[in-house]
């Protein structure tokens, strides 16, 4: 088969590429648009740190051969930021130590993301589920859903002060007399 | 010398706690989180150099065989395969993890030379244009292997008779300055379990323990103009990296360049120089770019686990539960080669016996090699496990003699000034005050002469 010219709208721009038959989504976006936030961790669907978001839904790109999603719209990492400025799941990501080694942050942000879009109130056990895809090793699943659940928050416009177990909201006296 | 007398001494800090202290106590941002949420923290696999070639590795099929001949005939043929390196084309063909701080002998080959020795050992390293034909490449070597006898257990490769696993040792374990294994003596245990009113001895045993990072273990190797390599790794250790991989290529040291420091999670497994070596020959026979990373599946099978450890604890008890006499038999599974094992065997025999004063002690910490992947560092590496079995058996004990747990930690917890049996006396010690705080915050009731035992004397033992 030969290759053939794909269209996709990634992170709301038209983009046109060659792509060999077969060749995954996630390679078209880190190798051929540069776009390397997405990663590759197992190359087979488990682990999720090269989810973006599909039409608005969570999908491994590792897994997509390109030219099933033509014209599709792709979001990735880089497109969540406006501007230079963090948008809430971000934002609450740094305030709330949800990243640690940073390979998994993309795709647990892009499902956040996708979360929030239909569900700006979710419960715990949602984003659980949200989450449920995405592999972090860092053992730091807990601040990963702290932080979901207060940029679902920021996002609706509630107040972030006082948040139970998240950093900002914890006194300095009160950690150093731990 | 002196010791100090407080569990936790504030005294060397007390000037500082009147300097404006400003980071201890309150809330910083870290340096690398803005990077990891706007995707723009650069991992080694990020890096895309134009004309890059890819590594992928023929593994060897056999646990253990003698290598009667490698083809690569079919091999070259498949397109886009560019070169095929072997160990011929290292220039000193043996890993040198610890040589820098004196740990010999070097026993690993880079790509295995006339025998393999673990299921999966690199054989050699097919390059190509795409990732594609260098896996395509990688399947089609053809070696002819004759089976050798291999051996998976600790015990049954020190027995008499086991096949020899590593010629470079030419025994079954690694020799510590002319010794079979790493010794603790300290006393008398066998007059202390004549005298003592129970004996106690479990076994206990642990899995090899992958560090499973999200990130694999690779990196993308790029000659420069001026005859340099940039290695842009997920190396843990990038100076570690840096000496083992010019004394490798035999090249001085300020030829390479590391660009690391971005780990996509580690936890010890990416301590090992394995990957970047190579993939630098592939890149100096090339002049091209080069990446090696491991797919999950090797990640999981060859990169080296935590080492599979089997514990024999035996224990001379008293009625009142103090511990006289305490005598350790302990394995660890190098796997075929050494790596960072006969570092962390030594660490277990440092760790025992546990965080007790027992006046006599006994162990052996054999670090043993068999024919499955070579373990090395994990979090922890050589003291994890044997907590884990020192700590286990206090409980078993404690269940034995009907005594609480807790107590009987309390009862046997070295103390300030106590000589352990590394002939290096106690100092700094808080396990007793660490046992009663962590009793006081789940509730747990302890008699009064407990609560009032200390890490600064031995009062009320």
């Amino acid at each position: 088969m030969p290759s053939q010219i794909v269209s996709l709208v990634v992170n709301g721009e038209p983009r046109e590429f060659i792509a060999r038959p077969g060749v995954t989504l996630l390679a078209v976006l880190r190798e051929a648009l540069g776009l390397t936030a997405a990663k590759r961790g197992c190359a087979q669907g488990s682990c999720g740190t090269c989810t973006v978001l599909v039409d608005d839904r969570p999908a491994p790109a590792c897994l997509i051969a390109v030219e099933t999603v033509a014209d599709c719209s792709v979001r990735t990492l880089e497109g969540v930021a406006v501007g230079g400025n963090l948008d809430e799941v971000q934002s609450s990501f740094v305030d709330n130590f949800a990243t640690q080694c940073g390979f998994c942050t993309a795709g647990m942000i892009m499902v956040a993301e996708a979360l929030l879009d239909r569900d700006p109130d979710p419960s715990e056990e949602d984003v659980a589920e949200a989450i449920s895809g995405n592999v972090c090793r860092c053992t730091g699943y807990r601040p990963i859903m702290i932080a979901i659940l207060d940029a679902a928050r920021r996002r609706r416009g509630e107040s972030v002060e006082g948040i139970e177990g998240t950093a900002p909201a914890r006194p300095a006296e009160e950690a150093v007399s731990r | 010398m002196t010791y100090r007398l407080a569990p936790i001494d504030k005294s060397p800090f007390a000037a500082e706690r009147e300097d404006d202290f400003t980071v201890i106590g309150s809330v910083v941002q870290r340096s690398d989180a803005r990077g990891h949420v706007t995707g723009r923290t650069e991992f080694f696999e990020d890096v895309a150099p134009p004309g890059l070639l890819h590594l992928k590795m023929h593994r060897s099929a056999r646990h253990h065989a003698r290598i009667r001949g490698v083809d690569l005939t079919e091999a070259l043929a498949v397109p886009g395969v560019v070169r095929i390196l072997t160990h011929a084309d290292i220039p000193n063909n043996l890993y040198t993890p610890l040589k820098l701080i004196g740990v010999e002998p070097d026993d690993e080959p880079i790509l295995a030379v006339d025998k393999v020795r673990y299921l999966g050992e690199p054989i050699c390293a097919v390059v190509a244009e795409s990732e594609a034909a260098a896996l395509e490449g990688a399947a089609r070597v053809r070696v002819d292997y004759e089976d050798l006898p291999a051996v998976f257990d600790v015990e049954e490769a020190l027995a008499e008779g086991a096949p020899l696993v590593n010629e470079y040792h030419g025994r079954n374990f690694f020799t510590y300055e002319g010794h079979h294994c790493r010794r603790i003596r300290f006393g008398d245990v066998e007059k202390a379990f004549g005298q003592a009113d129970h004996v106690f001895e479990w076994r206990y045993e642990s899995a090899p323990i992958e560090q499973a990072p999200t990130e694999t273990t690779g990196c993308v190797v790029i000659p420069q103009a001026d005859g340099r390599l940039r290695i842009h790794s997920d190396t843990q250790a990038c100076f570690f990296t840096l000496d083992n991989t010019a004394l490798i290529l035999g090249v001085p040291f300020n030829k390479l360049r590391i660009v690391g420091g971005t780990v996509g999670g580690g936890f010890g497994g990416k301590v090992d120089v394995i990957v970047e070596p190579v993939a630098c020959v592939a890149a100096m026979m090339t002049d091209r770019p080069v990446k090696f990373v491991y797919n999950r599946y090797e990640e999981m099978q060859v990169s080296s686990p935590r080492a599979a450890e089997r514990i024999y604890i035996k224990d001379a008890v008293m009625n009142d539960g103090r511990i006289i006499g305490r005598k350790v038999t302990l394995y660890v599974d190098s796997g075929a080669y050494a790596r960072h094992t006969p570092y962390g065997t030594t660490k277990a025999a440092a760790h025992m016996p546990g965080p007790y004063s027992i006046p006599n002690v006994w162990a052996d910490c054999h670090c043993v090699f068999t024919n499955r992947t070579p373990s090395s560092a994990m979090r922890g590496f050589g003291v994890t496990i044997g907590d884990f079995a020192l700590e286990s058996q206090m409980d078993r004990v404690a269940r034995a003699l009907s005594m609480d747990p807790l107590q009987l930690r309390l009862l046997n917890a070295y103390r300030d000034g106590d000589l352990k049996a590394h002939r290096k006396v106690a100092e700094g010690t808080a396990l007793v005050e660490v046992v009663q705080k962590a009793a006081e915050m789940v509730g747990h009731e302890l008699p009064e002469a407990y609560r009032r035992m200390s890490s600064t004397t031995r009062e009320g033992l």
